[in-house]
C-alpha cells in the first residue's frame, strides 16, 4: 500500500517539477525580448518588422538596413515572425505587436487581405502600418515602400540585354506562370520599350517555366533548340534564371547566348563566376529594410501622413516623395555583376 | 492462476473519486494550463489583456473544433492526416460558391458537405478497402490540398458578405469570449456525451484496446470507423467555413500543416496514439493549453523558432510521462496481485 501509492506521489510530483522548469524556461528567455516593448509614450520610434517568416536571407538582408535605419534615428528595433510563411501566420504577431502597442509595424504581407482585420486593430490603437517588398490591399496599410516601379524594371531590363547582345539579334523570354501578373505586365513593357528604342531586337518566343525549376530547366534547352540563332534570352523570374544559367553552364551555349533578368546573388554567384551570365537586376533588399524604416518613423513623427505629395528624409538615401496610393518607390533596380556580387548574401 | 488473471484489473474503486481524478494525465494538463496562465499573468507585460483571450481564442478555434473528431479517432487507433486540407479546400469552395453567387450560408453547407465527401472518401478507403488510415491520409492530405490550390491557383477570393464575416469575428456581448465558442460548446458537449455515455462512444474504446474482440462483441468496427472520418472531413470543413470568414480570405494554402497542431494538442491531451485512452477534456485542455504557452512566449517577445522548441519538448514530455505512468501502472498492478495471491493462500489454512 504505501510504496504505490509513494511511487505515484513521486511521479505526479516529478510532473509538476518538470512542467514548472518548462513554464520557467519560457518566462527567462522573455527577458531578452520584453526590453523594447511599449514605448508609446517614449520620443524615440519603436518599430517592429514582420517579414513573410524568419530566417530568409533576403529578409535577413532587409533586417540589416532597417537595423541601420533606426540606429540612425534613434529608435528601437525589433524583428518577429512566423517560422512558415503562409497566408495567415503573421495574424498572431500583428495582433501582438497592437497589444505592445509598437509605434510602427513594417510588414512584408504572406496575403494581401487576410491580414487586413488584424492590421486595421493595430492602426485603431495608433500603430502606423507600413508594408514592404509585398504589399497589402491599399486601405489596410498607411505606406508601401515598392522596392521599384514596372516601368523601372523593364527598362532596366531592357537595357541589359541590349548592351549583352550588342544592340541586334533574337531574344527570348522565359517567364513564371503564364497567368503570373508581375510577369505579364513586365513583358508587355519590355516588348513595347523595344518595339520603341531597340527595332534591331527581335522577340522570337516567349516561353514558361511556371517557377518551376526544372521545367524552367527543360524550357531553356527547348528554346535554344527551335531557336538556333538565339542572342539572348531574358528571365523576369528568381526561379527561371537560374535554372536557365544552370542549363546554359553545362551546354556549348555558354558565353554564346546572353542571359540576364532578376535573380538572387546567391542563387547566380556561380554562373557569374564562370562567365554564364555578366550582369542581372534586382532590388537592393537591405536599401529596402532601410528606406522602410526611415518611412515609419517618417509617420510616427508626422514627417508625412501617408498622403500623396507629401515627402520624407531617408537618411543616406535623400528625400522620398509619396505617390499615388501611399506608394513610395525605391528606385531603379540594382545591377549585381562580376564586381560587386561578392558584396551580397540573400 | 485463476486468481492472478482476476486480480490483474484495477478494482475499480480503490480510491475515493476526487483522488482518481485528480491523478488522471487529463487532471496534469489542466493543473498546467493553470500553472502557464497564472505564470504568464504574473510575468508578461501585456498578457493580462482581454484582447489576449480574444484574439488567442478566434485563433485555437479551428483547432478545438477539429481536435473533436480527432480524439474520438485516435482512439479507435486510427488517425486522420487530411483534416488541414479540407480546411483549406472548404475554405476554396466557400470563397468559389460566394464568387458565383450563392448566398453565404447555402455556400457554407455545400463546403460542409464537401468536406463530408473528403470524409468518406478517406472513410471508404480505411473501411472498405481494409488500408492503413496513415497511409490513406496521407495521400489525401496531397490530394486535398492539391485541388483546393489548383482550384484558385494564386488567386484569393476575399468579398464575403460583411454580415457574415462581421458575426466571425463577433465577441460573445459584453465578454472578450469570441462567439465562435458558442457552436464549439454545444459540439463539445455533443460529443462528450456521445463519447463517454453512449454505447457507440464505449465501443469506440473497445474498438481502440483490442479490435477483433471488439467484433466479436457485436461492434461493427467499419461502420463506426467511417461514421468517424465523415464527421472528421464534416468537421474540418465547418472549421474551414470559420476560418475563410474569420480571416475574410479563401485561398488554398490556407491552414497549411494545422494537421499536426491539431493531432499534437490531442496527444498532449492525454489521447494515447495506440488507442483505447482518452478523454475530451482532457483535450481541450491540451489545445488551450498549447495556444495559451505559445501566445504567452509571443508576446514576451520569445521567437517562433524558440516557441515551436518548448511546445516539441512539451509534448515528448508528455508522451514519455504517460508511459512512465502506464509502465508503473502495470508493475503496480503486478504486485498487487502477487500480494493478493500471498494473502489469499496465507487464508487457506485456517
Amino acid at each position: 500500500m504505501f510504496g504505490h501509492s509513494t511511487s505515484r506521489r513521486l511521479l505526479g510530483a516529478g510532473a509538476i517539477a518538470a512542467s514548472v522548469a518548462l513554464v520557467a524556461v519560457g518566462c527567462s528567455s522573455d527577458d531578452g525580448g520584453t526590453g523594447e516593448e511599449g514605448g508609446s509614450g517614449d520620443e524615440a520610434a519603436s518599430i517592429t518588422f514582420l517579414p513573410k517568416n524568419l530566417g530568409n536571407p533576403y529578409f535577413e538582408t532587409s533586417r540589416v538596413g532597417g537595423e541601420t535605419a533606426v540606429e540612425e534615428f534613434g529608435g528601437s528595433f525589433d524583428e518577429v515572425g512566423p517560422a512558415e510563411a503562409n497566408p495567415t501566420s503573421q495574424v498572431s504577431y500583428i495582433q501582438t505587436a497592437a497589444q505592445q502597442q509598437v509605434d510602427a509595424l513594417v510588414v512584408s504581407a504572406n496575403d494581401p487581405s487576410a491580414i487586413c482585420d488584424a492590421l486595421e486593430e493595430a492602426s485603431s490603437v495608433g500603430t502606423k502600418i507600413v508594408t514592404f517588398d509585398s504589399d497589402t490591399d491599399p486601405e489596410c496599410r498607411d505606406l508601401f515602400v515598392n522596392q521599384s516601379s514596372a516601368e523601372l524594371i523593364a527598362q532596366a531590363q531592357v537595357d541589359l540585354i541590349a548592351e549583352q547582345i550588342g544592340g541586334e539579334g533574337e531574344i527570348a523570354f522565359l517567364s513564371a506562370a503564364a497567368n503570373a501578373t508581375n510577369q505579364n505586365a513586365w513583358i508587355d513593357m519590355m516588348n513595347a520599350e523595344l518595339e520603341a528604342n531597340h527595332p534591331d531586337i527581335e522577340v522570337v518566343d516567349t516561353v514558361y517555366g511556371d517557377d518551376d525549376d526544372q521545367k524552367s530547366f527543360d524550357q531553356t534547352a527547348a528554346l535554344l533548340q527551335t531557336h538556333p540563332d538565339l542572342a539572348g534570352i531574358v528571365s523576369p523570374t528568381t526561379v527561371g534564371i537560374a535554372a536557365a544559367a544552370r542549363y546554359l553552364s553545362t551546354s556549348e551555349y555558354q558565353g554564346e547566348v546572353a542571359l540576364t533578368g532578376l535573380g538572387t546573388p546567391n542563387q547566380m554567384r556561380e554562373y557569374v563566376a564562370d562567365g554564364t551570365v555578366t550582369a542581372f537586376a534586382l532590388w537592393n533588399p537591405e536599401e529596402l529594410g532601410y528606406l522602410s524604416a526611415y518611412a515609419a518613423n517618417a509617420l510616427v513623427t508626422g514627417e508625412t501622413d501617408g498622403s500623396e505629395g507629401s515627402t520624407f528624409e531617408a537618411g543616406e538615401l535623400g528625400e522620398y516623395t509619396v505617390g499615388a496610393d501611399g506608394e513610395v518607390v525605391l528606385g531603379e533596380p540594382f545591377v549585381f555583376d562580376a564586381d560587386n556580387i561578392e558584396d551580397f548574401d540573400f | 492462476m485463476t486468481t492472478t488473471l482476476v486480480t490483474g484489473v484495477t478494482p475499480p474503486h480503490a480510491h475515493p473519486f476526487w483522488r482518481r481524478a485528480l491523478l488522471t494525465r487529463e487532471a496534469a494538463v489542466i493543473g498546467l494550463l493553470a500553472i502557464v496562465i497564472v505564470v504568464a499573468l504574473a510575468v508578461v507585460p501585456n498578457f493580462d489583456s482581454p484582447l489576449t483571450v480574444t484574439y488567442m481564442l478566434r485563433e485555437i478555434a479551428p483547432i478545438l473544433l477539429i481536435a473533436l473528431p480527432m480524439t474520438l479517432i485516435i482512439i479507435t487507433e486510427e488517425i486522420d492526416l487530411s483534416v488541414a486540407s479540407v480546411v483549406g479546400l472548404s475554405s476554396v469552395l466557400t470563397g468559389m460558391f460566394v464568387q458565383a453567387g450563392l448566398p453565404l450560408p447555402v455556400a457554407a453547407v455545400l463546403a460542409i458537405a464537401g468536406g463530408a465527401v473528403c470524409g468518406a472518401i478517406n472513410g471508404f478507403l480505411v473501411t472498405v478497402v481494409g488500408l492503413p488510415s496513415l497511409a490513406v491520409t496521407i495521400g489525401s492530405l496531397a490530394l486535398f490540398r492539391g485541388i483546393a490550390v489548383g482550384l484558385l491557383g494564386t488567386a484569393a477570393v476575399t468579398d464575403f458578405p460583411e454580415f457574415w464575416t462581421d458575426l466571425a469575428k463577433a465577441n460573445i456581448p459584453g465578454t472578450p469570449i469570441p462567439g465562435v465558442m458558442i457552436p464549439f460548446l454545444v459540439l463539445a458537449i455533443v460529443f462528450a456525451v456521445v463519447l463517454h455515455a453512449t454505447p457507440f462512444g464505449r465501443a469506440l474504446y473497445a474498438i481502440g484496446l483490442n479490435k477483433e474482440a471488439a467484433h466479436f462483441a457485436g461492434i461493427d468496427v467499419a461502420r463506426s470507423k467511417f461514421t468517424l472520418f465523415v464527421l472528421s472531413g464534416a468537421m474540418a470543413a465547418f472549421a474551414g467555413v470559420y476560418f475563410t470568414l474569420d480571416y475574410g480570405s479563401a485561398r488554398g494554402q490556407n491552414a497549411m500543416g494545422m494537421e499536426l497542431q491539431i493531432i499534437a494538442a490531442v496527444l498532449l491531451g492525454g489521447v494515447s496514439i495506440f488507442g483505447g485512452r482518452g478523454a475530451l477534456h482532457g483535450v481541450i485542455a491540451g489545445v488551450l493549453l498549447i495556444g495559451t504557452l505559445s501566445r504567452a512566449l509571443q508576446i514576451a517577445g520569445v521567437s517562433s523558432a524558440v516557441i515551436n522548441i518548448i511546445t516539441g519538448v512539451l509534448l515528448i514530455l508528455s508522451v514519455i510521462s504517460a508511459a512512465v505512468l502506464a509502465g508503473a501502472r502495470s508493475r503496480r498492478e503486478a504486485a498487487l496481485g502477487r500480494r493478493r495471491q500471498l494473502r489469499e493462500r496465507a487464508k487457506l489454512p485456517t
